[in-house]
């Protein structure tokens, strides 16, 4: 039985005056283990801590009981107290008689009488409580960003602004992401690629950045500040250290057929091809798909045009693998395909077009070259329709492309986008149809109230219901006026529907591999919604941009930012101390069932098969689970899930538990 | 435990240390009153509580058993708190066939903020508890003379 | 059906497929055969198969897990339900073990043929649905169906689900097999009702741990009940709590991992209805988190170790029961 120590605080009157301390103490005292009991008025001032300190020299103490307020509030300042007494930290027990006691009980008899039952739980927890060591880890002072897109772009940027080597894996050929797509930017309408493309040089040319373009993650093992990850880099088939970006083979490569992804595929660029002229790294690609010389072994222009000699028609992918201390995901998201919305005619006619096409027919490198035009016969449309909300806050969606949330972006978009059209071509007639118009955010309310006051653009609100292709080419928009309650049939050249947005397919297969949680839709879980907004709940995983939720630039640039100085805040430190308080497997017990792997949200449990032979039984291999303490969290799902208690949780063991149990229940 | 043959309830609170051990804390800051019946065991995570616990509660003449989490969702290790519902659901499904009287287990989810809501789902327990009398059935259920 | 078997594994045994055969032998009685490694074809003699071979030979194979060479198996519907079980659990290693999946329409049970007047039983053969169960006082014509054990009564699929090969043709899932009818009885007594009956039936028990001894699910290295860390170990019985706390706990631990197949019930020398308790588990997982088999497919994930956000509250229980 170990020698312990009872120190019961008055905590002024807080305690005191409603239970009786020195009954408390007098009581406790008596206990079979209890060498030393006192009571004092606080407990946690500089006096009080000296009392417990010079009692565990005095008494040889094993265990130290403090009867105060709420663990919650002093517990780590008796550790610190018992420790400097030379004293494991956690061999103490706090009893909590404050909150939990004085506070709610006026009844001094009662009071006192549960005061007791508490110390004596806490008396036979810490009888049992084992000497924890926090455990420290190394930190890797590498970071690796996944997804290149402005995110990405501006958490890479500011990591490695402090002076950390940071990696960008993006699985275009360049990065840059939606943002260079993208025509002006709301509310101040500058150009996207003017903001963007400078940080995109930048990206190439901070020598603590290296981009990985053209690959993909394709492994993640390891835990916080200790990450092993494999980048498997595609096979471009140009050599990305030879090749100047001259652009000669996308001119004289003979395919050129090939939807452009630039352009959302409403124009056509060659098998050889550089994504647009500014991208990051400047290189050509080969569309091993199209490429004759990669499918059918003839052609191999390119390569005989190329100055540099950087056509390489033999180059394979290869996997990179490289160590991280920290990772933040930065996928990303897409519009949604909108195919099933047959009510809106968009895969029947080329004049119903998205948001985002929309953006490329406004852009000077688009398929019309920034003029606005009909894509079916090139004319300047005159009347345009904007329909919002296509596939947002769509609940019980029969289309089965829908979002319940709000895409966010899109009514400040369709605000600019409405306003670029009556600025360049005041003759145009344009039109908004909305459920809800809305615009939080600095500036952005008085944007869209100068759409509609000075630009004249008509918002209606209310959906349409219906887009029919006419036969002189027009399209037919039907829908209902709320306000004025009254059907409408607008003639229009042209609609623009505003898609909802969703997180890249690539944030799934990701989340799993950093065993990282998502929501029902497919965006990453933050620790905390509210105070660790850009924190995975895997330590060490930090979210930025689009993948947590949607969000505009502004919000994903702070987001980066904040994703970016977390980031540093732990490559700055040289280990890292892991909470003691971590579950163990008893490989002797252990069945190796994977029921604790199942249920731990962290990845932290791995198995191995062991040699468990001896010499009465003969060979014995058994499969073990073992528990990395680094990325153990601590939480005890394992420990109810395992069958046969081989799991336990250091500081809350089974027995500990069950010890408190039996003496509440005496 | 029987007191001038006024009965007092034994009642044990497991409660998650980031959630309901903090809406305790908070339900005591505001002074609501609750009886000191309850006595609290902090565990990291309602996902901690084995059935086991509960059981050996009883075993050892407690007379109600409660546990309290964060809201499904809120939970400090994302998911624990949906394991520890599954769990709890099928312990009340069993205890409540091995013919238990029903109310004597319980799970409430208690956020840090809802100090009311803790003290209020004491008071209504421990009334509970009170209304059913000692635990007597679960030892019984092994003696028939 | 013996004979097929016999020929299989020694042919098997011969071509070097495998290096053992799991099966049965004849035990102390004739009417309890019991498992049986048999190693060598000249062992194969005393290889046995009729309708009294009832046990479940799944969890005789984690023994084999890690040695050398591949086990033949024998496995019946039942059994094979463990198997995929113990393969979930990582328990077994599919590449080691060759099944030969035996149809099942149901084992008899040597205390119904005690009913039906038979003592001092030396045999059995079966013919279609009559079964001739040999005695030292001469032999019995009985039919099979009112001999089973009731197990087989409420048997839920005579499909073997993981074999390699098949010896007859294999049956199918059952569905209709009634085997929540008595759960549902229980649920819709009072609880005074249900806790005299289960006061009757746990009140029997002597913990002599057959049930967990033969329970392919109760494949700890070490069960919580016999170590001393895990705080309930038992030492001599503190008081009569204990063996109820046993009973719940071990339906809690093999709840979602137990296969249903009757073993325990079985096996209890006390003939206490273990399996209800379990079926209870099992109806009630299906109930509140969809329909779920364990067994039914390798590598399933059990309810207790799965969620979804918008599961069932705890009271549900409570008001369900009020609904009754």
């Amino acid at each position: 039985m170990r020698r312990i120590g009872v120190f019961v605080c008055h905590c002024g009157t807080n305690i005191a005056g409603t239970v009786d301390v020195k009954t408390v103490a007098e009581t406790l005292g008596k206990e079979p283990a209890v060498v030393y009991a006192t009571d004092y008025p606080y407990m946690c001032s500089e006096a009080g801590q000296n009392i417990i300190k010079d009692a565990i020299k005095e008494y040889k103490l094993e265990g130290v009981v403090v009867c105060s307020c709420s663990p919650r509030m002093h517990e780590a300042t008796f550790r610190k107290a018992v420790s400097a007494a030379g004293l494991n930290p956690y061999l103490l027990e706090v009893a909590n008689i404050r909150e939990q006691c004085s506070w709610i009980h006026k009844d001094m008899e009662a009071g006192t009488a549960k005061a007791i039952v508490l110390g004596r739980a806490a008396i036979a927890k810490v009888q049992l409580n084992a000497p924890l060591i926090a455990g420290e880890s190394p930190v890797v002072k590498r970071a690796l960003v996944i997804g290149g897109g402005i995110a990405g772009i501006q958490t890479a940027l500011d990591i490695a602004d402090a002076g950390y080597p940071v990696d960008i894996v993006e699985k275009e050929p360049t990065i840059g992401g939606k943002m260079t797509q993208i025509d002006k930017t709301f509310p101040t309408l500058d150009c996207s690629s003017c903001i963007l493309t400078p940080k995109m040089v930048e990206c190439a040319q901070n020598e603590n950045i290296t981009i990985y373009s053209y690959s993909e993650v394709e492994a993640v093992t390891g835990f916080v500040g200790n990450f092993s990850v494999k980048i498997r880099r595609k096979a471009r088939f140009v050599d990305e250290n030879k090749c100047t970006g001259c652009g000669v083979c996308t001119e004289k490569c003979p395919v050129k057929n090939v939807p452009d992804e630039y352009n959302l595929g409403l124009s056509n660029r060659h098998a050889a091809y550089i994504p647009f002229a500014q991208a990051i790294p400047n290189v050509a690609v080969l569309d091993k798909n199209r490429c004759i010389k990669l499918t059918k072994g003839k052609c191999g222009l390119c390569s005989t045009v190329c100055s540099a000699g950087a056509i390489d028609y033999e180059q394979k992918e290869t996997i990179v693998e490289e160590k991280y201390g920290a990772i933040v995901a930065a996928t990303g998201y897409n519009p949604i395909k909108i195919d099933g919305y047959d009510e809106f005619a968009y895969s029947q006619s080329k004049d119903v077009v998205t948001s985002l096409e929309f953006e490329r027919i406004l852009k000077a490198d688009g398929p019309t070259d920034g003029h606005l035009q009909r894509l079916s016969d090139g004319k300047q449309p005159k009347t345009i329709v904007f329909v919002q909300c296509v596939g947002s806050r769509e609940s019980g969606s029969s289309h089965g492309c829908g979002k319940e949330y709000c895409s966010k972006i899109c009514c400040m978009y369709t605000a600019k986008h409405a306003m670029l059209c009556r600025e360049k071509y005041p003759d145009t007639d344009v039109y908004v149809f909305y459920i809800d118009v809305r615009t939080p955010g600095k500036n952005y309310d008085e944007f869209y109230r100068r759409a509609v006051e000075q630009y004249g653009v008509h918002y209606i609100k209310g959906m349409v219901g219906k887009v029919a292709p006419q036969a002189d080419g027009s399209l037919m928009v039907q829908a209902s006026d709320l306000i004025s309650n009254e059907q409408l049939h607008v003639k229009a050249d042209m609609v623009v529907l505003a898609a909802a947005i969703e997180p890249d397919k690539s944030a799934r297969p990701l989340a799993t591999m950093l065993t990282a949680s998502m929501d029902t839709n497919d965006f990453f879980t933050e620790a905390h919604a509210k105070l660790r907004p850009v924190e995975s709940p895997t330590a060490g995983v930090f979210l930025s941009g689009v993948c947590q939720g949607p969000k505009d630039i502004p919000e994903t640039v702070a987001q980066a930012g904040a994703a970016a100085s977390k980031v540093i805040g732990l490559l700055a430190k040289d280990k890292l101390s892991c909470n003691p308080c971590v579950a163990h497997s008893n490989e002797m017990m252990c069945n190796g069932c994977s029921s604790c792997a199942n249920v731990c949200p962290y990845g932290a449990i791995t198995y191995a098969d062991k040699d468990f032979s001896r010499r009465q039984d003969g060979s014995m291999i058994r499969r073990v689970a073992s528990v990395n303490e680094a990325v153990c969290q601590g939480c005890g799902a394992c420990t109810v899930a395992c069958p046969s208690g081989a799991m336990d949780l250091k500081g809350f063991s089974t027995s500990q538990i069950m010890a408190e149990v039996d003496a509440i229940c005496k | 435990m029987q007191v001038n043959n006024e009965f007092r309830p034994k009642i044990v609170a497991f409660c998650c240390n980031w959630c309901s051990y903090a809406g305790a804390d908070l339900a005591g800051t505001n002074r609501a009153n609750y009886p000191a019946d309850v006595k609290i065991i902090r565990v990291p995570c309602s996902c901690r509580v084995n059935p086991m616990f509960i059981l050996r509660a009883f075993q050892r003449g407690a007379d109600g058993v409660i546990l309290c989490g964060c809201h499904p969702g809120d939970c400090h290790y994302t998911t624990g708190n949906y394991y520890a519902r599954r769990r709890m659901t099928m312990l009340f499904s069993m205890l409540s066939y091995l013919g238990i009287e029903k109310g004597r287990t319980r799970v409430e989810w208690v956020s840090a903020a809802e100090g009311a809501k803790f003290a209020a789902t004491m008071n209504e327990f421990v009334e509970t508890i009170t209304a059913l009398g000692e635990n007597k059935r679960l030892e019984d259920l092994r003696c028939k003379k | 059906m013996q004979e097929v078997m016999k020929k299989r594994a020694s042919e098997l045994l011969a071509d070097g497929t495998v290096v053992r055969v799991l099966g049965w032998k004849n035990g102390e009685f004739a009417y309890d055969p019991t498992p049986a490694v048999f190693q060598t074809v000249e062992s194969l003699e005393a290889f046995v198969y009729n309708d009294f071979c009832a046990s479940n030979l799944s969890k005789y194979l984690i023994k084999f897990l890690r040695q050398e060479g591949k086990t033949l198996v024998f496995l019946k519907p039942c059994d094979s339900y463990s198997f995929n079980q113990l393969l979930t659990e990582h328990r077994v290693i599919r590449e080691n073990v060759y099944i030969i999946g035996v149809p099942c329409d149901g084992k008899v049970a040597e205390d119904k043929l005690r009913e039906k007047g038979a003592e001092g039983i030396l045999g059995i053969e079966t013919e279609g649905d009559q079964i001739k169960v040999k005695t030292l006082y001469g032999d019995l014509d009985l039919n099979k169906k009112e001999c089973l054990g009731e197990r087989c009564l409420s048997c839920k699929s005579h499909q073997v689900v993981v074999f390699d090969e098949m010896l007859g043709e294999n049956g199918e899932e059952n569905p209709d097999c009634g085997r929540f009818d008595m759960v549902e009885k229980l649920e819709a007594m009072t609880p005074e009702q249900r806790f005299e009956f289960w006061r009757g039936e746990l009140s029997k028990c002597i913990r002599c741990n057959a049930c967990r001894n033969i329970c392919p699910a109760c494949s700890c290295e070490k069960c919580v009940f016999d170590n001393p860390a895990s705080g309930i170990s038992q030492k001599a019985a503190a008081d009569s709590f204990e063996e109820n706390m046993f009973h719940i706990i071990r339906a809690f631990h093999v709840a979602g991992r137990c296969t249903d197949c009757g073993e325990c019930s079985r096996v209890c020398p006390q003939h206490i209805l273990l399996h209800l308790l379990n079926r209870k588990f099992i109806k009630e997982m299906n109930e509140c988190y969809g329909e779920y088999q364990a067994g039914a497919e390798a590598g399933s994930r059990a309810p207790l170790v799965n969620f979804t956000m918008d599961d069932c509250e705890p009271s549900i229980i409570y008001t369900k029961e009020a609904g009754k």
